[in-house]
């Protein structure tokens, strides 16, 4: 039977959660880091600074194979998450009758699927709004001052925030997405250390407080964006 | 000459194991396969035996009433396990647990038995060792021992205070082997209900699962019985609720004789009695008797102001304490034995100074030790001038390390904080020396049925000491039974199967039916609980601390009065195929109104006092026990008659050979 | 005190079960939990009603054989004790009390109250043991454990194999008790011989009696009467990758 540990057991499909979403987390902070130049004010050149780095991400082989890697992982991590809620619910075939978890456990932990599942809805909004027409159109061009051709993901992405009509809607739905992501990383950040088994007196401290940090403060930074675009450009 | 052959080996007490061993008739192990072993209860000497018997080969099936092997009693055991290791350099010696252990037993336990179990004490600890039973270790990685029950040796290997449960996980643990191999079936809530003798041999029981109802027939070449003790006879004691008699006692109408039924240990430091409610007593290690002080009011009007509630503990002034067995017992103090310990406790509360509601208690208390734990701390931390509150809070600290889990218990169960106010306790029934006789082979009076640990007699004579229960249970697992049962099962290896469909299996069968039958069929008007709770104050109250000869006489009437009443009144809802506890108390309850007659019998014929069992005929100007060596020096062995007051009683004279008898002294 | 008892009544494995209300009083609040279903069951008999079965032995919190899911939680609203040392005192005048058995697929009820822990026997059976034989051991002290080891290994033993941990994990995951029992072995040298068949065939059980995965809500830590640690999940965690990758079966 261990022959097949690897690929059956139940602590191996932990193992891959965990290295999934620790891969996620890089990828969340690589996007950030990107995304995070929209903050730049116009006049300073956000626009063809945001709109390189986007031809840079589409363009840079080593950037596309970790971007495929980040695809497989965001399926992976999602579809083993649904195996393992699935087994999960079926541990339990009859409910208790009276249930008071907050007893002995944080709501972000015992909501994981919900808030993956909210996250897995964003990233199809998300895809489509932006990932989709960077790739397939329809998207502008235009000189930038260097005098390369650029895709004008920029504006897109700024019209989509101060649209008149759904700007808002669409700026809540983010909002409500990193809240999602805030409220998973919560327990998922050190819970993918703990499933690996990496945990020690010294060092498991400092692990919760990163994550703590990084679910916070992650989410948060994502969130000011469109509200400052909407608000304050 | 009587009927009973002890079996004892030739020699000096020392080389009679080892001669023993050398003599013993062998199996080969192809035999062994085709030879089937029952054992009954999974506790230390269950799960020992059955592990180590299926290692040698042997067929083996296991059988427990709860729902899994690791949760007998044996579980339960706080303080720590005895063995003549002389690990601490402090001149302990396989000859001084064997004296210890005689003289604790005040010199009713057969010196064989006894110097066989100092040999193999050593062998226990090895064995739990090399199963991962986690011990508690010294800073250089070696085995930690404490003193307990006041030797004057650290004999005592430890697992913190919950020796008794790493022990028995490491049994039931080389048992889960066994039982993955294919070398153990276990039965897993099954209920032995009778031993089946066929041509004069145990070969097999009845049991019932206690899930379907069903009853089954179990056929095999011997029938070990490791069923515990049966202290709940007293209905309140520190056993699991359900630890019984009905193992050992069905065997004993069959034809094994009960040695020594009287022989009860009361163990001083229990939490008293809070109800009527009260289904259980819960035992506070004998460890805290090491540092706390027991104490009473000295005058009468503090004694009844707390009694209702006026007084505290604490309102008490120190003067007007009496710190009854420092008084008494100057050398030994608050250390006395067991025995000693609880009978002083019940004199003072029967003089009318306890210190509960019932007047049923007396205090434990702290308050000096934390005190003097404090001081300790204050020097070790060089300060000059401590107040009382830092001197206080040090040494709560220090108690806290020592006994916390101790102390937390007790707030739980009684919603005192012992740390504050001291603790109350008050003697409970906690073990029974007495059991089914056996001889130097663990076999009873049935060939081929045997009994282990609490459930024999064999080795603590009137009084057990502290920290050799789980000594014995082990010893007679691991290293006792494996070589003995070999002696006898030489004979059997070519008997072959022992087959289930003859008359002897139908009409023990037959037997437990109707009875069980009987149960659910009467129109009863009472609980069994009822019955039981009944029993158990007879018992208490006329067979307890303390026993003369009317309360025991008073007691055996009573006792069948009360029998009558239960087989016409007993209600037992429910039906016999069915997951139906209150069927199985039934009939457990009803060996126990058996049992409690014939300890009332044996109470009465033994006029002498001796370790448990004080008569309050035969004691000292002071109030201490009187033995009486010229009349009562034997086990007494008694020979099961369909009417209790008819059984007859056998006599095994002790021999002491190597030890010289004298009067126990604490004082 | 008088109590309100919803209480989950099942004949037998099949029936489907459902909540009965009870109600009992003169409640003391020095009685245990199970004393109190003791009155309760006394005053079904005489009135010829059928007990409730519960599953129950020591009463002094050791044995692990009381279960009992109390107002939501295993054991009931205290940390660190089991049914059998909580006390009335921990419950009001007029409190509605929800009673249920463990609900897990792997513990299935056999009535009432009781269910049937036999899968955790199993998992022990598949490896949570030294192979060492009656009467071959070496002298104790040959073998030295580093105290941190002992004591560590000794706070893994305590687990009572209750079943609070699977009670109360959403998931219904045997992680705790499981790990428990591979991290005492792990930690001794008496257990290494065997550690990674060991740690292998236990997961291998665990998942095969049907306990669900854990999710590292750390829930079963909380509710343990023993305090059993996540830190050993952790280790089963780290024992079985190594396990994995390193076995050459």
């Amino acid at each position: 039977m261990s022959n097949s540990a690897l690929l059956k057991s139940s602590l191996v499909k932990k193992y891959w959660m965990s290295a999934t979403g620790l891969f996620l987390c890089l990828f969340l902070a690589g996007h950030l880091a990107g995304n995070l130049q929209l903050l730049i004010s116009p006049e300073n050149g956000a626009r063809d600074a945001f709109n390189m780095y986007g031809k840079f991400m589409t363009t840079n082989i080593f950037v596309k194979v970790l971007s495929i890697v980040t695809y497989i992982s965001i399926l992976f991590h999602a579809i083993d998450g649904i195996i393992l809620t699935i087994q999960n619910r079926r541990a339990r075939p009859v409910r208790y009758v009276k249930e008071t978890p907050s007893a002995s456990s944080s709501w972000a932990s015992r909501n994981m699927a919900l808030l993956g599942t909210v996250m897995l809805v964003f990233i199809v909004l998300h895809m489509l709004a932006f990932w989709k027409r960077m790739h397939f159109g329809p998207i502008e061009t235009y000189i930038a001052a260097n005098g390369e051709e650029l895709k004008d993901l920029y504006s897109i992405t700024v019209l989509s925030f101060k649209d008149a009509d759904n700007g808002l809607i669409v700026c809540m739905i983010y909002l409500v997405a990193m809240i999602a992501i805030a409220f998973h990383l919560m327990h998922g950040f050190q819970s993918a250390f703990q499933s690996v088994g990496i945990r020690h007196p010294k060092y498991t401290p400092l692990i919760k407080k990163v994550g703590y940090g990084f679910a916070l403060l992650v989410p948060l930074l994502f969130a000011i964006i469109p509200f400052y675009i909407r608000f304050m450009l | 000459m009587s009927k009973l052959n002890s079996k004892i080996p030739e020699g000096s007490v020392d080389k009679k194991w080892t001669d023993y061993k050398n003599h013993v008739k062998l199996v080969n192990p192809a035999n062994k396969r085709s030879i089937d072993i029952i054992v009954v209860g999974t506790g230390l000497a269950g799960s020992s035996a059955a592990a180590s018997l299926a290692e040698m080969g042997y067929s083996v099936k296991a059988f427990c009433f709860q729902d899994s092997p690791r949760r007998a009693h044996s579980i339960a055991a706080q303080g720590g396990i005895n063995a003549a290791k002389n690990y601490q350099n402090d001149g302990d010696s396989t000859y001084r647990l064997f004296y210890d252990t005689i003289k604790g037993g005040d010199y009713r336990a057969r010196e064989a038995n006894v110097h066989r179990l100092a040999e193999v004490s050593a062998n226990i600890i090895d064995q739990c060792v090399a199963q991962g039973v986690p011990f508690a270790r010294d800073y250089g990685g070696l085995l930690d021992n404490r003193s307990f029950g006041g030797t004057q040796v650290q004999r005592t290997f430890y697992a913190a205070g919950q020796t008794g449960q790493q022990l028995l996980l490491g049994a039931y643990s080389a048992l889960s082997r066994q039982i993955a191999l294919g070398k153990v079936k276990m039965y897993n809530r099954h209920e032995m209900l009778d031993v089946v003798v066929v041509g004069g041999k145990a070969r097999g029981i009845i049991a019932r699962n206690l899930v379907t109802g069903e009853i089954e027939r179990h056929s095999a070449h011997a029938v070990l019985l490791c069923s515990g003790g049966y202290g709940n006879v007293f209905f309140l004691s520190t056993n699991a609720m359900g630890s019984n008699v009905t193992a050992a006692w069905k065997a004993h109408k069959r034809g094994a004789f009960f040695g020594n039924p009287c022989f009860t240990q009361i163990h001083p430091t229990c939490i008293p009695v809070s109800g009527d409610h009260q289904s259980k007593l819960t035992l506070m290690s004998e460890s805290l008797r090491n540092d706390g002080r027991i104490w009473v009011p000295k005058k009468k009007e503090d004694a009844v102001a707390i009694q209702q509630g006026k007084k505290l503990g604490k309102d008490i002034a120190e003067d007007d304490r009496d710190y009854y067995l420092e008084r008494r017992y100057p050398a030994f103090g608050n250390l006395v034995p067991r025995d000693v310990a609880s009978r002083a406790a019940k004199e003072r509360c029967d003089a009318g100074f306890g210190v509960n509601a019932t007047g049923q208690a007396v205090f434990l208390d702290y308050a000096a030790a934390i005190e003097r734990y404090g001081k300790i701390e204050a020097n070790k931390h060089n300060m000059t001038n401590p107040t009382p509150e830092q001197i206080r809070a040090m040494g709560k600290d220090v108690v806290k390390e020592k006994y916390g889990n101790l102390f937390d218990m007790y707030k739980q169960i009684t919603g005192e904080d012992p740390y504050e106010t001291p603790m109350k306790i008050y003697p409970a029934v906690h073990y029974t020396m007495g059991g089914l006789w056996v001889d130097y082979e663990l076999m009873t009076t049935i060939p081929g049925c045997y009994a282990l640990g609490e459930a024999n007699f064999s080795d603590h004579g009137a009084n057990r000491l502290g920290a050799s229960a789980l000594m014995q249970g082990l010893a007679d697992g691991y290293f006792v039974i494996p070589y003995t049962i070999g002696n006898y099962l030489a004979d059997d290896i070519r008997t072959g199967k022992i087959p289930t469909n003859t008359p002897e299996f139908d009409a023990a069968e037959k037997a437990v039916k109707d009875q069980i039958n009987f149960f659910v069929n009467n129109k009863g008007t009472k609980s069994v609980d009822y019955f039981h709770k009944r029993l158990g104050k007879i018992m208490w109250d006329k067979c307890g601390m303390a026993r003369n000869e009317k309360g025991l006489k008073e007691a055996i009437q009573e006792i069948r009065q009360l029998r009558e009443e239960f087989w016409k009144e007993v209600r037992v809802p429910g039906s016999n195929d069915e997951f139906n506890p209150e069927l199985e108390k039934a009939g457990r309850v009803a060996d126990f109104l058996e049992l409690g007659e014939l300890m009332c019998m044996d109470a009465l014929t033994r006029e002498e006092s001796c370790g448990g069992h004080f008569r309050e005929e035969s004691q000292t100007e002071e109030g201490e026990a009187k033995r009486d060596d010229n009349r009562f020096s034997f086990v007494s062995a008694w020979e099961y008659k369909p009417d209790i007051k008819d059984e007859v009683l056998h006599k095994e004279e002790l021999k002491f050979e190597e030890i010289k008898v004298v009067a126990r002294s604490y004082k | 005190m008088k109590l309100n008892l919803k209480i989950w009544r099942q004949k037998n494995r099949e029936d489907k079960g459902k909540m009965v209300d009870y109600s009992i009083d003169h409640v003391s609040p020095d009685m245990s939990f199970l004393e109190m279903l003791d009155v309760l069951n006394e005053q079904l008999i005489n009135k010829g009603d059928d007990p409730i079965a519960f599953d129950h032995d020591c009463r002094e919190g050791i044995c692990g054989m009381c279960s009992l899911f109390i107002n939501g939680r295993a054991h009931g609203p205290n940390y660190g004790v089991t049914t059998c040392q909580l006390h009335m005192r921990s419950f009001k005048d007029g409190d509605t009390i929800f009673i249920e058995p463990w609900r897990a697929q792997a513990f299935p009820v056999i009535k009432d109250l009781a269910v049937d822990r036999s899968a955790f026997d199993r998992v022990i059976q598949a490896g949570g043991y030294v192979s060492a034989n009656t009467g071959g051991a070496q002298d104790a002290n040959c073998l030295p454990v580093p105290k941190e080891n002992a004591d560590k290994a000794f706070a893994a033993a305590t687990c009572i194999g209750c079943g609070a941990c699977v009670a109360t994990c959403k998931n219904g995951s045997a992680m705790l008790f499981v790990s428990a029992k591979v991290s005492q072995l792990a930690l001794l040298p008496q257990g290494k011989a065997e550690a990674q068949q060991r740690v292998l065939n236990m997961v291998a059980q665990m998942d095969a009696e049907g306990f669900g995965n854990c999710s590292n809500t750390g829930a079963c830590e909380i509710e343990c009467p023993k305090g059993i640690s996540l830190e050993n999940i952790a280790r089963m965690n780290r024992e079985f990758m190594k396990a994995s990758i390193l076995s050459e079966k």
